[in-house]
């Protein structure tokens, strides 16, 4: 199967400041993709282009196999960092229209809203105006915007920015049941803890440059420093003369083994010598970590 | 194009539903009707203090015993000044004038005496002044054997008319125009024209700093093109601009004609009233001089050449604000979130509408043939405001027409500028943004 997205070779030059710098990515269709990096790397330009916003000037885009055309703002939410709504208008109104202007007919996108609008227990604001709604509310109204169409793939750009615990609940309870359902996202952020979490895969873009691609498990082994955690019980034992401690605790230490030591041979040193293990893992880097590492290594470059 | 239909029906209901603007489409002919009631109310205000005069007849002035205006009689007593002075209560009255004998009847100036406990107010005083004026006329006409249908012969009125040399100009319609009256139809095409394109182009701007800063607009351009958005937003917003014009165009006339049918019929309106706008000029329907300009007015809107005046003025007015909207909504694109700058950036493009504003009222309305109107009325940016004022002085055909094509064209190529600058400046946050930079954006690809 072909997937989702995909991104070729994608330019974005804005008075000579390469902003997107030769980057290609894929998006495997159903799952969900962090789009990383810090502030200003270029993240939201991205987007821009894959939602035809802005086009690249060089380099193509291909979702499902197709290359960006008009009509695939139509099969795309876009949720964007910096959203808001028609102050003004009523949430039935607006709904309707941001529906309609997906290219959905009034009687399709009326079904749909009453789906959503029972779903999240909110049928009484249909004639409220979106003043009158907290932020709280109104972060609830976009997310329906977002999805209402029924898009094969949903961009979220910091989607939980600016959100309550409660309301960043539910939004990542949606964003589950709709990768449930097979619909493919991409979620972009600079903040890790949230892409750990929930993303399979992952590209990390710094500077305009992709920096690191693959699955966040693949990405993890290839940063791990081979670094063991080990609790046990009684006196520390006498260990392997190759085995290098990183730290010690009362009865927990931290070694590192050597690269091509495999760690079932640390263990069984510690069964032959009948000790007791407690707990036993191998640390690896978190993804910040990882992120900081590596955004570190280019700009001193 | 359904999405364009979308937005355009989005912008309008929004705005006509808007109860601001409601309020302004019904107050605004609502305002007018009070104000020229209340004009039209002062003007006929009578006073309501009744006053009696007694007039000492010295001169043998008079030729009634007994007169009145509005509120004032006018009574002859033959009593001697010192006896009335002194029961003027008893008798009721409230002042007394003397008009001693007129010796010198070519004299122009004639001063008489009002004694009385109190000063008159302004509108007695002058009122007792006109009555005596029309007594002392009519004694001195009868005493020079002046008759009055001679007198009125004297009186001419000299107005001129210009009528073209050139042959084939001779009978084409409208160029007997009185200047005065096609200068004045001038300024209000020029006012109308200047209202129209700050009044809507403004709109314009104003909502798209709304959106930009709403934060919305970045939603709605990952449905729709951004100039799909502009135009949608122009044409929403020319069509409300319209709809307001024509309830307006068909209100406020109503609305006077029933106000001067209820004034009109009620009341005597005094002759020299003399009120700008229909409603004085319905009260001075009376005066033939009036009915003689008003006839000459009426003549000279018909002797136009309508069929030729009214498509080009849609394209002139079509051409204009499709101009103006799209500088304005580029500027509003532009305009970071701080407003103050939004005076910095407004000016390039006010200066013009404001510079032909004043072309129209000083210039050409006074030498519609002169160099200053001619190059101004061909220059897209002024011809808007400037050739539908220079239209009613019937200038060449071939000068509107190079107007007219001059505008098309550059309302094309800045309403395509303007989208290149809209659409870079929309999703542009937080930043000032000088003209220089704005300029860049235009070169900006997709």
């Amino acid at each position: 199967m072909n997937p989702i997205l995909e991104l070729k070779e994608v330019v974005k030059v804005y008075e000579k400041k390469r902003v997107v710098d030769n980057v290609s990515f894929g998006v495997t269709r159903g799952k969900i993709f962090g789009l990383l990096g810090p502030n200003g790397a270029g993240k939201t330009t991205i987007i821009r282009i894959i939602t035809t916003i802005i086009g690249a000037d060089e380099g193509a885009v291909f979702i499902d196999g197709e290359k960006l055309n008009a009509k695939h703002p139509a099969d795309i939410g876009y949720m964007p960092e910096e959203r808001g709504l028609y102050k003004k208008m009523k949430v039935g109104e607006h709904l309707m229209y941001l529906a309609q202007l997906k290219g959905m007919s009034s009687k399709e996108a009326k079904k749909k809203l009453t789906y959503w609008f029972e779903k999240f227990e909110i049928k009484d604001w249909w004639n409220k105006r979106i003043e009158e709604l907290s932020k709280g509310m109104q972060q609830k109204v976009q997310f329906i915007a977002t999805v209402v169409h029924e898009p094969k793939l949903l961009i979220l750009d910091e989607p939980f920015s600016g959100l309550d615990p409660i309301n960043t609940n539910l939004i990542k309870d949606e964003i589950d049941e709709l990768h449930y359902k097979g619909i493919s996202i991409i979620f972009s952020t600079h903040r890790m803890e949230q892409v750990e979490a929930i993303c399979e895969n992952i590209v990390l873009i710094n500077q305009g440059k992709k920096v690191l691609e693959g699955s966040v498990k693949n990405i993890k082994s290839h940063y791990k420093d081979n670094l063991f955690q080990i609790h046990f019980e009684g006196a520390l034992p006498e260990l392997p003369s190759n085995l290098n401690i990183k730290q010690q605790q009362g009865n927990t230490i931290i070694v590192q083994l050597e690269n091509d030591k495999d760690s079932n041979g640390l263990l069984r040193h510690f069964l032959d010598q009948n000790i007791r293990i407690q707990a036993f893992n191998e640390i690896l880097p978190s993804l910040n970590e990882i992120f900081i590492k590596s955004v570190n290594q280019v700009s001193y470059e | 194009m359904n999405n364009l239909s979308l937005v355009i029906q989005r912008e309008y209901l929004v705005r006509v539903r808007k109860k601001s603007f409601i309020l302004t489409t019904l107050l605004t002919p609502i305002g007018i009707a009070l104000f020229y009631g209340i004009v039209i109310l002062m003007v006929m205000y009578q006073g309501d203090d009744h006053v009696k005069i007694a007039v000492i007849d010295e001169g043998n002035v008079l030729q009634l015993e007994r007169d009145s205006t509005s509120n004032i009689l006018f009574q002859k007593e033959t009593a001697s000044f010192d006896i009335l002075k002194n029961n003027l209560a008893e008798k009721g009255y409230n002042g007394i004038v003397r008009i001693p004998p007129i010796r010198d009847l070519y004299n122009s100036k004639l001063v008489l005496d009002y004694y009385a406990d109190k000063s008159p107010s302004l509108e007695i005083k002058s009122k007792i002044e006109n009555w005596l004026d029309k007594q002392v006329s009519a004694y001195k006409m009868e005493a020079l054997e002046l008759d009055s249908k001679k007198l009125s012969a004297l009186k001419t009125k000299i107005s001129i008319e210009s009528k073209s040399l050139q042959e084939e100009e001779k009978d084409k319609p409208g160029s007997s125009v009185s200047s005065e009256v096609a200068a004045m139809i001038a300024s209000v095409m020029g006012m109308l024209m200047f209202f129209v394109i700050t009044l809507y182009g403004g709109m314009v701007m104003r909502s798209v700093m709304e959106e930009k800063m709403n934060r919305i607009v970045e939603v709605m351009i990952s449905s729709v093109k951004p100039f799909h958005l502009m135009l949608g937003k122009i044409i929403a917003v020319g069509l409300v601009g319209l709809t307001q014009i024509l309830i307006w165009a068909i209100f406020i006339p109503l609305i006077l004609l029933v106000l001067t049918f209820a004034f009109g019929l009620g009341g005597d309106m005094p002759s020299n009233l003399n009120l700008p706008g229909s409603a004085g000029a319905m009260a001075e329907i009376n005066n033939p001089e009036t009915m003689a300009t008003a006839q000459k007015v009426l003549m000279e809107i018909k002797a136009q050449n309508w069929g030729m005046i009214i498509p080009s003025l849609i394209i002139f007015f079509l051409g204009g604000y499709f101009m103006y909207a799209a500088l304005f909504a580029a500027v509003g694109s532009a305009i970071g979130d701080d407003l103050g700058e939004s005076q910095t950036l407004t000016l390039p493009i006010m200066l013009p509408v404001i510079l032909a504003f004043y072309i129209t009222i000083f210039i050409v309305v006074r030498s519609p043939d002169s160099s200053v109107s001619f190059w101004s009325s061909m220059f897209p940016l002024f011809s808007p405001i400037v050739m539908p004022a220079r239209m009613v002085f019937n200038p060449p055909i071939w000068e509107v027409i190079l107007s007219l094509v001059l505008l098309i064209i550059s309302s094309i190529f800045l309403v395509w500028l303007s989208a290149r600058i809209y659409r870079v400046g929309i999703l542009l946050y937080g930043k000032k943004n000088s003209l220089k930079e704005i300029w860049k954006w235009t070169f900006y690809k997709g």
